[in-house]
């Protein structure tokens, strides 16, 4: 792995209102520029993770009890999740949590305000728009009457107006049929390589987060069992049999185009 | 039937609805930022009157300056609030949070007498006296200045909601605190600039009723009507409490003049048992409130 970490996550345990412990000691770490995939089944505590690094886990009632969360460095125990967003860690949330009755651009607006108090220029709407085209033909409407792919593009538009640095993204392939699961992994690996943006991604669907991802960590009961580079874990018998659904050799067709992007982005840079 | 009388009845119903609209429109911005069901709204507003009062008369300044005042005092008392009272709520409980607003109620009530005295005060003139006629009908001049006065006030609240960055934060709060949070939103922020807006101008509306019928310490059930106006309304439309508050303003004086002045309460409280089987999360409000 090259480059510092932009996140650095340390033996973190987290409870839930002041019983239930459900992250057992988690560390890991993502480097500069890189996608690095945080995966696990329903449960294992992966969604708590990105919470516990945003901050948004008081709203909830966790707490980290033990560990240490670096966002580039500083400790993000003394920040306030819109204090975090406004140094440049952008979470989008599982179940993508737009603002239903908001309009589209309302929900852009929405994300200006993580650029307050930051030198940056003024929110960079057209950008949005250049990777979602859909999004600026429905600009004046409701959010809510997006389509369930249309609203996850939302959810990472809203995170490139808040020009971060990092990007936790909970769970983006949810509920979309594989079509558009391809094409919204495909711009994803697009903005980490245009953009610059390192990325957490936490996914369920294994093939498609190692197809855009660096490397991986794989969860379980709240505790990182297997990890290591996307291409070693491909070879691994039990990531291939539990988390790719791949009895023995082959077989891997989809979401190669994706992969094929990002080859020809590493062949570019 | 007169209908010189019927007309002159709705313009005075409908100007008393315009401040029901103002105050129900102060309610409903702290519910939809904080969820907070605030009964100490009429009794904010009685002291934006005295407060008033005790600029002009006690402190002898220019009634013009003493109404800035009034109205500044009630956004540093909704300021207050927020902090000391509200903001260590979170979390708790929605029926904790309301009783703290009733226990606010009461002692802002006590202060006031203690201050003040019990008796019904007037407050000093300050709004030209010139007679409106709208056609042949007449309509009390301080009556006409409070509907246009809340009209511009509510006219501004919506512009500003619609069209501009901070209506959009409120919104957003309102919609959803931790994906608010998570695009960077101080949520915080939030409910202090809408506790300071609403009390600020529920300090306005009491200005405005004390100049029509005088101040007194029991002032604060005004806030009942009000309550009444935004459950029928939708406890989070601001179009809703401005429905709401025309409606009630004017089915309360049409019951007082045909009816008896005994029968406004009942009326207005039929109405709103109808409206609630009707439609339980009221004219406008957004569904899941009806759990409260
Ligand atoms: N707000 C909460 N309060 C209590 N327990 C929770 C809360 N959120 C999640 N949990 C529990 O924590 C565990 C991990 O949940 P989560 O992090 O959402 O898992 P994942 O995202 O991997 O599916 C689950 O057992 C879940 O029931
Ligand atoms: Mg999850």
């Amino acid at each position: 792995m090259a480059g510092p970490a932009v996140l650095d996550v340390n033996n973190v345990e987290v409870v839930y209102n002041r019983t239930v412990q459900v992250l057992r000691g988690l560390s890991l770490q993502v480097p500069e520029g890189e996608i690095v995939a945080l995966l696990g089944s329903n449960g294992a505590g992966k969604s708590t993770l990105l919470k516990a690094v945003s901050n948004l886990l008081s709203l909830e009632d966790g707490d980290v009890t033990a560990g240490a969360i670096r966002f580039r460095g500083d400790d993000i125990a003394s920040l306030t999740p819109h204090g975090l967003v406004r140094r440049g860690l952008f979470h989008v949330m599982e179940g993508r949590r737009i603002f239903e009755d908001l309009s589209v651009e309302e929900n852009l607006t929405a994300a200006t305000f993580a650029l307050t108090g930051r030198k940056l220029p003024a929110a960079d709407f057209d950008l949005v728009y250049s990777y979602f085209p859909r999004l600026h033909e429905r600009r004046k409407g409701l959010a809510g009457y997006l389509s369930g792919g249309e609203q996850q593009m939302l959810a990472i538009g809203r995170a490139l107006i808040a020009r971060p640095s990092l990007i936790l993204l909970d769970e983006p392939s949810l509920g979309l049929a594989p079509k558009l699961v391809e094409e919204i992994f495909a711009i994803i690996a697009r903005i980490n390589a245009e953009q610059k943006v390192s990325m957490l991604l936490v996914e369920q669907n294994a093939a498609v987060a190692f197809a855009v991802a660096n490397y991986g960590y794989i969860l379980e009961m709240g505790k990182v069992v297997i990890d290591g580079p996307v291409e070693k874990l491909m070879r691994d018998q039990d990531v291939r049999e539990f988390y790719l659904g791949l009895g023995g050799a082959g077989g891997e067709r989809s979401y190669r185009d994706i992969k094929h992007y990002k080859r020809r982005k590493r062949w570019l840079s | 039937m007169d209908t010189l009388f019927l007309a002159e009845v709705t313009l005075a119903g409908l100007g008393a609805g315009a401040l029901y609209a103002l105050t129900g429109v102060a309610f409903v911005l702290i519910y939809k930022a904080t969820r907070v069901v605030n009964l100490a709204i009429g009794e904010i507003l009685m002291l934006g009157g005295y407060a008033f009062l005790g600029f002009a008369a006690g402190l002898g300044l220019s009634p013009w300056l003493a109404l800035p005042l009034a109205i500044a005092a009630g956004g540093a008392l909704g300021w207050l609030v927020e902090r000391a009272l509200i903001r260590p709520m979170l979390g708790e409980s929605p029926i904790s949070v309301f009783m703290v607003t009733i226990g606010l109620g009461s002692i802002l009530a006590g202060v006031v007498q203690l201050g003040w005295g019990a008796d019904p005060l007037r407050l000093p003139e300050f709004m030209p006296s010139t007679p409106v006629f709208i056609g042949e009908a007449y309509l009390a001049p301080k009556v006409a200045i409070g509907f246009v006065a809340a009209a511009v006030v509510i006219g501004l609240f919506l512009a500003l909601f619609r069209f501009s960055r901070g209506g959009v934060a409120l919104k957003a709060t309102a919609a959803d605190q931790g994906a608010a949070y998570s695009v960077g939103i101080d949520v915080p922020r939030v409910f202090s600039v809408a506790w300071i807006l609403a009390c600020a101008t529920a300090a306005g509306a009491g200005v405005l009723i004390g100049a029509i019928g005088g101040i007194s310490p029991t002032m604060g059930v005004f806030g009942l009507s009000v309550l009444v106006v935004v459950i029928i309304g939708g406890l989070d439309s601001i179009a809703g409490a401005l429905v709401g508050g025309l409606l009630i303003g004017l089915v309360e004086a049409l019951a007082g003049a045909f009816l008896g002045g005994e029968f406004k309460l009942v009326v207005t409280f039929a109405l709103l048992l109808v409206l609630l089987m009707v439609r339980p999360y009221g004219l406008f409000g957004t569904h899941e409130i009806e759990r409260l």
